[in-house]
């Protein structure tokens, strides 16, 4: 063919952002996530190098100091056994910050490939699927943990693995509402017309595409999951001690509040809210640029 | 509502300036827009995709989006400044002097409210009782031939055709009989005979009512049929403005002369040359213009057209923004019309179909999408789908491909070998050999792929090619669809709507195909663009000697590409036949009719055919000849009993009607000749 039209097209206008960074651009501007995002960090950097910055040694116990309240020397006061609360405070977010991002993590990957399955098959597939994870979905997460925990003994594996698979049919509903979506589109039919394989149509052509209502779950579902193993541990089924995390220590503290001693329980408390409230805030920030 | 004194201009607009805050800047896109409108004038602006044509219509009644902001000049609606007005003057104005009817009739009514709650509370706002609000409602659906106006009152809007509902819309707005009615592309999603009884109803009401019009369309033939004049919009600039018929018959400005060439007029076809195009692109939103906007895209422009703006040259009761408004007409083209031999199509043909049903089940009823389908396709050669929406076009085509499996019985033989109904099961040299380019290329193309990844793997799939080769012919099939390599990294959203449909067929013609499906490949494009796809398209066949299945609303352009046309009415084949024989009849009476909707740019007086009521359910289609219930030439009980026969009128046109051809010829040929 001769080139007879002396057309020369340009791409419209080059110098337009990536979606990636346009994303990160209103994330940026965005005071709901720096909010949320400042107060996760926080709370990752006192997971992290905590053991550096804590007063006290989180473990170390000293009788004579027991139950003293906040004072100059111990800010948020002893617990029965003298341990300094504001450190246990900071070093007792690295197990949840550990546990509850894995869990997470798993319900993601497991509820996708689940949504992907569903939403491209349809039919049969989707039926019996579907209806199983509505099942797993109608019991609640303390029933099932404590089944697990009986059968395979407490540990932070099981903790994880509980938590990720009761989260995971949530994610899946999301993801398959998104591919069902997705799979009308006419690029769908044109992969069938490469004879394109049902893996590479879902994870190369529609996986990419549902990206973003993933993410948005993701940070949604995070939030619940550092509830729900603060939950647990609470109940004694999930971190165990000697650790000095949160929920345990509310559990250890909780029947002091009666005799006055507030402080033992009252700090744990409020670091749950608050890293709860930034995850929910980062995740809102995130809803808000990808569906701009 | 008594309106004070009438001015004398029912709209004036004086160097409006309107700019878009985009990413932290503003943007000009109406500069300095003078524009007036005469009492009970109707004015067409007309102006291709991104010029400003929208932005008007809303900053008229200051409804624009919030990032939005009018930075000069003046509005004055009947002698009263729209800037002045405080809120609440402002609904007033908006509640009872202009109203809008917009281009999406079933987004611009309520779904969850019935159609004459919606209407009878704009007459409530006015402070009537709900009773006397009833009334006034049914006579007014009455005035827009609505026949059953009580029973249209019950209904919901997603109950009622597009057509019966962009005549609710009409209703709504002329419900307090305002002086100024805003039309934004009010027939662009209709099939062309919804549209031509819309514009029907719109020129009469005119007639009736004392309301000027502003009626903003992409489609040229529209508004010369609607407008006493027309203002013709670039970059949010009027470039040329007069009389409709002066304009289109003698424009004066090379924008104005390129639009009206793109366009494929007066059965063109594509062998007898290229439509000219638009070189290059209209400026961005905001884009710094020094001298005449149009001047990069302009073959007559030199020097002083790039660095001084031209200014709005009076030529007696007409404008032109053109230094050269003398020679406009003589703007060069920009595609040469000449055009390569078409090879004859050989005897053999490379796609045989027959007896081809498909049955869908809804709500336990059967749905017939098509029946009984049976055509060939020889190579090099284009057929061409037409009909209005629902008519089995689509359908037809997926059968085909494979992507939806036809009812057991009808054969599908491509190059003498029977397709397997299922895509799954065909050979992949048989999936390669049949490929489509689709509609909407924001939905046909992966939106997180690069262009090189979206063709790329085109070819690895349907060519079976890897490595330098695969490389090889991936930078000859990009020059051939006149794409370049800078093209190739970005993501499809960073291109335009034509380039993007220049991807979607470069991937269609990876694989060497042999019949390529194009699904109104153009409807989303600007004319210009348009004409630059169906370029590109005869270009490809004549080279490839592929064969196209070619489906259209536009006739116009199935004429110009198609060398044979079936005429689809509820799945069944009306009319099949070569290209020249459908156009020119005598033809089967839906084609007729058909025909008769396309508002035609160069309008004659001829006898208009209008087809009364929607086309029928496919769940319940009529008896005998399914065309009966709407059919202008029905002879009797007959169409009503018996299906006609698709029969052979003559060598290779064949008419399902039971009207003998030689007395379809004499009827029709009256047509032409009775005065209107």
């Amino acid at each position: 063919m001769s080139a007879v039209q002396t057309t020369s097209p340009t791409p419209d206008d080059t110098r337009r952002r990536g979606p990636l960074a346009e994303v990160l651009l209103s994330l940026l501007r965005s005071g709901t996530f720096l909010t949320g995002f400042a107060i996760v960090m926080f709370w990752v950097a006192c997971a992290l190098f905590g053991e550096h910055f804590a007063p006290y040694d989180p473990l170390a116990d000293d009788i004579i100091n027991a139950l003293a309240p906040p004072s100059a020397e111990h800010w948020f006061g002893t617990d029965q056994i003298g341990r300094d609360v504001f450190s246990r405070v900071i070093v007792g977010s690295r197990d949840i910050l550990t546990v509850a991002p894995l869990a997470t993590l798993l319900a993601t990957v497991a509820g996708t490939a689940l949504g992907l399955l569903t939403g491209y098959f349809r039919g049969l597939v989707d039926d019996v699927v579907s209806r199983i994870l509505e099942a797993f979905m109608a019991i609640p997460v303390v029933i099932v943990a404590l089944l697990a925990i009986v059968a395979l003994g407490t540990s932070k594996t099981t903790v994880i693995v509980v938590i990720g698979l009761s989260f995971a049919p949530i994610i899946a509903r999301t993801v398959r509402s998104a591919v069902l979506a997705e799979r009308e589109l006419d690029y769908v039919a044109a992969a069938q017309l490469r004879h394109e394989s049902a893996v590479h149509t879902m994870f190369v052509e529609i996986l990419p595409n549902v990206i973003p209502p993933i993410l948005v779950e993701t940070t949604v579902r995070l939030g619940y999951a550092i509830f729900a193993v603060a939950t647990l541990s609470f109940m004694g089924f999930g971190i165990q001690p000697p650790s000095p995390d949160w929920g345990l220590s509310i559990s250890n503290n909780y029947g002091m509040i009666g005799g006055g001693f507030w402080w033992t329980v009252l700090f744990d408390a409020l670091a749950i809210a608050s890293l709860v409230i930034g995850v929910n805030l980062a995740a809102d920030g995130v809803h808000g640029a990808l569906n701009d | 509502m008594t309106r004070s004194a009438k001015a004398e201009n029912a709209l004036e607009l004086r160097d409006l300036s309107v700019a878009y805050r985009v990413a932290g800047r503003n943007r000009a896109v109406l500069r300095n827009l003078s524009l007036n409108i005469g009492q009970g004038e109707a004015y067409g602006l007309v102006g291709e995709s991104g010029c400003g044509k929208s932005t008007v219509a809303l900053t008229v009644v200051r409804y624009l989006p919030r990032n939005g902001s009018i930075t000069g000049g003046a509005i004055s609606l009947d002698g009263q400044d729209v800037m002045k007005l405080d809120a609440e003057a402002l609904r007033r104005a908006r509640a009872e002097s202009v109203s809008m009817v917009y281009q999406d009739p079933g987004k611009a009514l309520n779904p969850s409210i019935r159609v004459g709650r919606q209407l009878t509370e704009i007459f409530e706002l006015g402070g009537i009782t709900s009773k006397a609000a009833e009334d006034r409602a049914i006579a007014m659906l009455n005035r827009v031939r609505i026949s059953d106006p009580t029973s249209v009152m019950q209904r919901y809007p997603h109950q009622l055709s597009g057509g019966m509902q962009q005549r609710v819309a009409i209703a709504m707005a002329l419900a307090n009989d305002p002086s100024m009615l805003i039309l934004d592309e009010p027939t662009t999603g209709l099939d062309a005979t919804v549209e031509a009884e819309v514009l029907d109803l719109i020129a009469q009401l005119r007639q009736e009512l004392s309301a000027s019009i502003l009626f903003i369309s992409h489609n040229l033939a529209v508004v010369s049929n609607m407008c006493d004049r027309v203002g013709v919009l670039y970059a949010g600039m009027l470039v040329e403005e007069g009389p409709t018929e002066v304009v289109f018959n003698d424009p004066r400005h090379p924008y104005t002369v390129a639009l009206l060439r793109c366009l494929p007029r007066g059965g063109q076809r594509k062998d007898q040359g290229r439509l000219d195009t638009i070189p290059g692109f209209l400026p961005g939103i905001g884009a710094d213009i020094k001298g005449c906007a149009f001047a990069d895209r302009c073959a007559l422009a030199d020097d002083r057209c790039r660095s001084e703006l031209p200014p709005l040259y009076d030529l007696g009761g007409r404008l032109s923004r053109c230094f050269y408004h003398e020679k406009a007409q003589a703007l060069p083209r920009a595609t040469p019309s000449d055009v390569a031999p078409t090879p004859k199509a050989a005897a053999v043909p490379v796609l045989r179909v027959a007896g081809l049903n498909k049955t869908y089940s809804s709500h336990g009823h059967a749905l017939r999408a098509v029946k009984d389908v049976s055509l060939d396709l020889r190579p090099g050669e284009t057929l061409g789908l037409v009909g209005e929406s629902g008519s089995g076009k689509t359908t037809f085509a997926r059968l085909l491909l494979g992507l939806v499996p036809p009812d057991d019985g009808g054969t599908i033989v491509l190059e003498g070998k029977a397709l397997a109904p299922r895509l799954e099961n065909r050979s992949d040299d048989q999936i390669k050999a049949m490929q489509i380019v689709f509609q909407n290329p924001d939905s046909a193309l992966n939106r997180s792929h690069s262009i090189r990844h979206l063709i790329g793997r085109a070819l690895k799939r349907l060519a079976g090619l890897s490595g330098k080769a695969l490389e090889a012919r991936l930078n000859d099939l990009v020059r051939s669809v006149r794409l370049t390599d800078r093209h190739l990294a970005v993501k499809p959203r960073q291109l335009s709507g034509g380039l993007k449909q220049r991807v979607a067929i470069a991937r269609a013609f990876a694989g060497d195909p042999r019949i390529v499906v194009c699904d109104e490949p153009t409807s989303a494009l600007d004319v210009s663009v348009q004409a630059a796809i169906l370029n590109l398209l005869a270009d490809l066949q004549s080279k490839e000697d592929v064969s196209y299945i070619f489906i259209s609303h536009d006739l116009a352009v199935v004429r110009y590409l198609s060398d044979k046309i079936a005429v689809l009415y509820l799945g069944r084949i009306m009319e099949l036949g070569p290209s020249e024989d459908v156009f020119s009849g005598p033809h089967h009476p839906y084609t007729e009719a058909l025909l008769s909707a396309v508002p035609k740019l160069d309008q004659t007086e001829t006898a208009r055919i209008r087809l009364d009521g929607e086309i029928p359910s496919a769940t319940n289609p009529p008896s005998g000849c399914v065309f009966h219930t709407r059919c202008p030439r029905k002879i009797g009980a007959i169409c009503e009993q018996q299906e006609p026969p698709l029969s052979e009128a003559q060598p290779g046109h064949s008419i399902r009607c039971h009207i003998p051809y030689e007395e379809l010829a004499r009827l029709q040929k009256d047509v032409v000749t009775e005065p209107a």
